[in-house]
């Protein structure tokens, strides 16, 4: 995310060499389990920047596999999860995915959150043939064959959340000001959403777009901005923004006068686990877009909740029963679970047979039903509109009708492509 | 939105009817009553139908039951004589591995009560869902939001009236013009009269006549109307001048234009000034740390954080002790962090810095060292994730100064501190004794070790006064920022970049340099974003720096002999 290799990158990479080293002399152990069990990799960060957010995606997924452990494991095999920490380190992300896929011979691998840590990664399981499961949104333009992508992708959260506020029941906005922190993600949804926005017959000018850098902190000159762009009531904010920036952002909109009635902010990086650690009293009647939140109403959901919690205190994780359930957080869970669906059915371990038995796997996921694609590695998912409560929960305000099929190549920017394992070899063109 | 016009809506109930406790609930009256009936239909038009008459009798009492009806928790429930009621269901709760739910009556959201007085709950099973399609919420937002803005206009807080009085405008709804009126005839407060005058201006401007159309541009230019600009451009492109109306909106709009620049100017200056003292205070302790003391200080980050910690301390402790003064805790705070960080500050000097004065880049090691040590231990300590400090309500929300400009009080706050941090330095350096032993240390410690001055102690005393000022940054920036483990990297290379700019040595220096990055950054960042502005900022400091090396005042003290 920084560029430089800062003084804290140098710790980092000394640090993580050690609990590397740690790590090695236990190998033995970890091999002679090996009887009655199948190893899988976890390579989230638990140390770092990003450690905030991934820590609780490493245990969403120990949680899953106790689960399957408890009903018996996997055709008769334990899971035996091997725990990595690539530290927030783009370039030890591949290290240790290397180590998983080549020392530990893991069968399938969850990990990753920023999109760059899985750019980084990508070229290590093409070339070994591995299979990772990535469970957050991302800016699609994608089709790896090694990839299972849980998590949205720009037209099951950017677009749907533009179309609700352009709805007559969203507000019927008319002015767009896409607002980002200055990396890939928010660059390329961006694109995505002009070119989404102008398709449907929003004049440039009434379309800006602004990036700011990472930790910005003084959002005075684009609140100005944003209030004489939003003079006349009918503007609306899309904001990609990541992490820190938020707070001073929400902070600075509701102190120089602006509301979520003359405004909205529509949030497409604010989770419930982002909000546990802000004063939620500026940003509340804002907007969020995402396919799940820990307020769906299912008994299924209700489970999930009480069992991470449980788990939370069972394991003495920082936060215990306070702790919160999100969006990257359930589809962690339920990539965990597609995969055993698949080895079962495929009755093998091996990624070629998996891979296949993936496609068009069903799962009743704590949100509701998904479902895999049958051609690629994308999901079937419902897009949720929410709006932000005073606890830092959501309220769903508008749910798409079913399941939304994913477009890893967005049809408003790359219409001529499509993603498909089965008849073609990844990315094709498609006909005229 | 949320839960405050229902709680609204249940207070104007209250009030209308007080004896709602003991008496059996209010009947709705007996036109409504076939209407809430009819709301349960499972034919979307008759629904939508009844929803709109529902709307149009004006009773607060009918709000609940549209937000009710929006949310999709409005269900019918078969009385035991075989009637059928319209009841809104409250959060589920599972007992007895039943899901079952609290039930309100659908008139006034009044919780309905056995003749025991226990609430009912009824099994979800057993009730009828009454259908909640898209089409009904399509048409069910404007009668909610045409409701809760006219509840909003008596609302006690000024800033959801003015709010709600700028949404109406927008709206452009001629139903809303008799609610503003009366609004204006009541209401005292001077921003939010403004806002409904140029709601009803913008009103009149979208459905007059010609003569109100032309009275309506008018009083919007007058009024500097920032939101009627894109309204009055199209009805300019229509009306070419020569008639009235054409004539009065050209006048409008370039009056409005002329205010807009004044306004945004104002905006732009308030805006540097902000920046300019954030970056003074920041930079204030490093000033005399590493401008007078000669001893770079890579930890004045982490005692911006240690400061900032300890004001989330103290708002803990209010709240877990005094939560009817928690407003207040921010003023104990800053005295507090003021403290906090000096005494590191101190026992860090006595402890290890004053074995290396005068080894400029083992000191820099040092203290990038205890910088870390001080990052870890309240990572140790508070956790990994950012903490959550509240903004005290005196120090939320804005002053509008004048129309479409509102300076927010947090930034209000610390220009004030800035300023008074500044003159107590002043104060404490040239008007009192300690001052006067300070500048004497700093400009030649042999000889003023030589006249009785404890240099030693001096230079304790001076790097824990420089460690509080950096404490009482890290409490202000709480407003403005995040505080987790991480805050004083956001900040320690800013406060270099003014001290070096600066000038090593003068404060003056750095309170010139503050005030003219800060200004430079706001009048670049407009026309070239947040990114470039940053990078054309550094650009131009190093070309200055280039030209002037010793920043923009010569240095003097300790470290220019070396």
């Amino acid at each position: 995310m920084k560029n430089g290799y800062s003084r804290r990158d140098f710790l980092r990479t000394t640090a993580a060499v050690g609990v590397g080293a740690a790590a090695g002399i236990g190998f033995p152990a970890v091999l002679r389990a090996q009887g009655g069990a199948v190893k899988i990799g976890v390579l989230h960060s638990l140390s770092g920047t990003m450690a905030i957010s991934e820590v609780s995606l490493r245990d969403v997924v120990l949680m899953a596999v106790d689960e399957i452990n408890a009903t018996g494991g996997v055709v008769g095999k334990k899971i035996e999860p091997v725990v990595v920490d690539p530290a927030s380190n783009w370039d030890l992300f591949a290290e240790k995915a290397k180590q998983l896929l080549l020392q530990d011979k893991v069968s399938v691998v969850f990990g990753c959150w920023t999109s760059v840590s899985r750019k980084s990664v990508l070229p290590v399981f093409e070339n070994n043939n591995g299979l990772l499961f990535y469970p957050v949104q991302y800016e699609g333009e994608e089709c790896s064959k090694n990839v299972f992508y849980t998590g949205a992708t720009p037209n099951q959260q950017l677009i749907p959340a533009a179309e609700y506020l352009m709805s007559k029941e969203g507000g019927g906005y008319k002015k767009f000001y896409l607002l980002g922190t200055d990396y890939v993600f928010p660059r390329t949804a961006n694109k995505i959403l002009r070119a989404f926005l102008l398709a449907k017959g929003i004049p440039a000018d009434s379309i800006a777009e602004e990036y700011t850098p990472f930790n910005h902190q003084d959002y005075q000159t684009i609140v100005g901005k944003i209030k004489r762009f939003s003079s006349g009531g009918n503007a609306a904010v899309l904001s990609t923004i990541n992490g820190d920036s938020n707070v001073p952002f929400y902070k600075e909109f509701s102190n120089q006068g602006l509301r979520s009635e003359n405004a909205p902010i529509m949030a497409f990086s604010v989770a419930e686990d982002e909000l546990r650690g802000m004063d939620t009293s500026a940003l509340v009647g804002h907007l969020a877009a995402w396919n799940y939140y820990q307020s769906v109403d299912t008994p299924q959901n209700k489970k999930f909740v009480q069992a991470f919690q449980a788990y939370a205190v069972k394991n003495n994780l920082p936060g215990g029963d306070k702790r919160v359930t999100d969006d990257p957080m359930e589809a962690a869970y339920f990539g965990v679970h597609i995969w055993k669906q698949a080895v079962e059915k495929a009755k093998s371990f091996e990624v070629e047979p998996v891979r296949k038995a993936v496609y068009g796997q069903e799962f009743l996921a704590p949100g509701g039903k998904i479902k895999m694609d049958e051609a690629n590695q994308h999901t079937y998912k419902p897009v949720l509109i929410g709006e932000i409560l005073k606890d830092g929960q959501f309220r769903v305000v508008s749910r798409s009708r079913g399941l939304v099929k994913a477009e890893p190549w967005s049809q408003y920017t790359s219409p001529d492509k499509g993603c498909d394992w089965i008849k073609h070899k990844g990315t094709y063109q498609k006909k005229a | 939105m949320s839960r405050r016009p229902r709680v609204l809506a249940a207070l104007v109930a209250a009030a209308l009817w007080p004896g709602w406790l003991a008496a059996p609930a209010a009947a709705a009256p007996a036109d409504l009553d076939r209407h809430l009936a009819a709301v349960a239909s499972a034919d979307a038009a008759v629904q939508e139908e009844a929803a709109a008459a529902l709307a149009r009798s004006g009773d607060p009492r009918i709000l609940p039951l549209l937000e009710a009806l929006r949310e999709g928790s409005v269900y019918v429930r078969t009385l035991p004589d075989g009637r059928r009621e319209t009841v809104i269901a409250g959060d589920r709760v599972t007992a007895g591995g039943r899901a079952v739910v609290p039930l309100f009556r659908a008139y006034g959201r009044e919780p309905l009560a056995r003749a025991d007085g226990t609430p009912v709950m009824a099994d979800v099973a057993s009730l009828v869902e009454v259908p909640s399609t898209r089409r009904l919420r399509v048409a069910l937002r404007p009668l909610i939001d045409a409701f809760t803005a006219t509840g909003q206009l008596a609302a006690p807080d000024p800033a959801a009236r003015r709010g709600a009085a700028i949404k109406m405008g927008n709206t452009g709804d001629v139903a809303a013009v008799p609610a503003l009126e009366a609004a204006l005839g009541r209401e005292q407060d001077r921003s939010v009269r403004r806002a409904l005058e140029e709601a009803l201006a913008l009103i009149a401007l979208e459905r007059g006549d010609d003569a109100a159309r032309t009275a309506a541009a008018r009083r919007l230019g007058e009024l500097g109307s920032v939101d009627a600009l894109d309204r009055l451009q199209r009805i300019a492109g229509e009306r070419p001048p020569g008639a009235a109306l054409g004539d009065a909106v050209a006048v409008a709009v370039k009056r409005i234009e002329r205010w807009t620049l004044v306004a945004s100017t104002l905006e732009t200056a308030f805006q540097g000034l902000s920046l300019a003292s954030i970056l003074l205070i920041m930079a204030l302790g490093l000033a005399v740390v590493f401008g007078l003391m000669g001893v770079i200080n890579m930890a004045h980050g982490e005692l911006m954080a240690l400061g900032a910690y300890a004001t989330f301390v103290v708002q803990n402790i209010f709240t877990a002790h005094w939560p009817g003064g928690v407003d207040w805790y921010f003023a104990v705070a800053l005295p507090v962090s003021f403290v906090v960080a000096g005494s590191v500050g101190f026992a860090l000097e006595r402890g290890v810095i004053r074995f290396l004065y005068g080894r400029p880049l083992e000191t820099l090691l040092l203290t990038w060292g205890v910088s870390l040590v001080i990052q870890q231990g309240l990572r140790l300590w508070f956790g990994a994730a950012n903490v959550d400090v509240m903004a005290p309500r005196w120090l939320s929300g804005g002053i509008a100064v004048v129309a479409g400009v509102q300076l927010p009080y947090n930034r209000l706050f610390i220009i004030a501190l800035a300023a008074v941090a500044v003159a107590a330095m002043y104060w404490i350096l040239f008007r009192t004794d300690a001052g006067l032993r300070i500048r004497a240390v700093t400009q030649n410690r042999g000889m003023a070790a030589c006249l009785g001055v404890r240099a030693r102690w001096v230079d304790a005393g001076t790097f824990a006064f420089g460690a509080g000022l950096a404490g009482l940054a890290g409490c202000a920036l709480t407003q403005i920022g995040n505080v987790g483990p991480e805050l004083g990297q956001n900040y320690i290379v800013d406060s270099f970049m003014v001290v070096v700019t600066g000038g090593v040595g003068k404060l003056a220096g750095s309170i010139l340099a503050a005030g003219g990055i800060g200004g430079l950054n706001k009048v670049i960042e407009p026309s070239l974003g947040a990114v470039y502005g940053k990078v054309l900022i550094l650009v131009l400091v190093i070309l200055f720096i280039q030209r002037r090396p010793s920043g923009l005042f010569a240095a003097q003290g300790r470290h220019a002999d070396a």
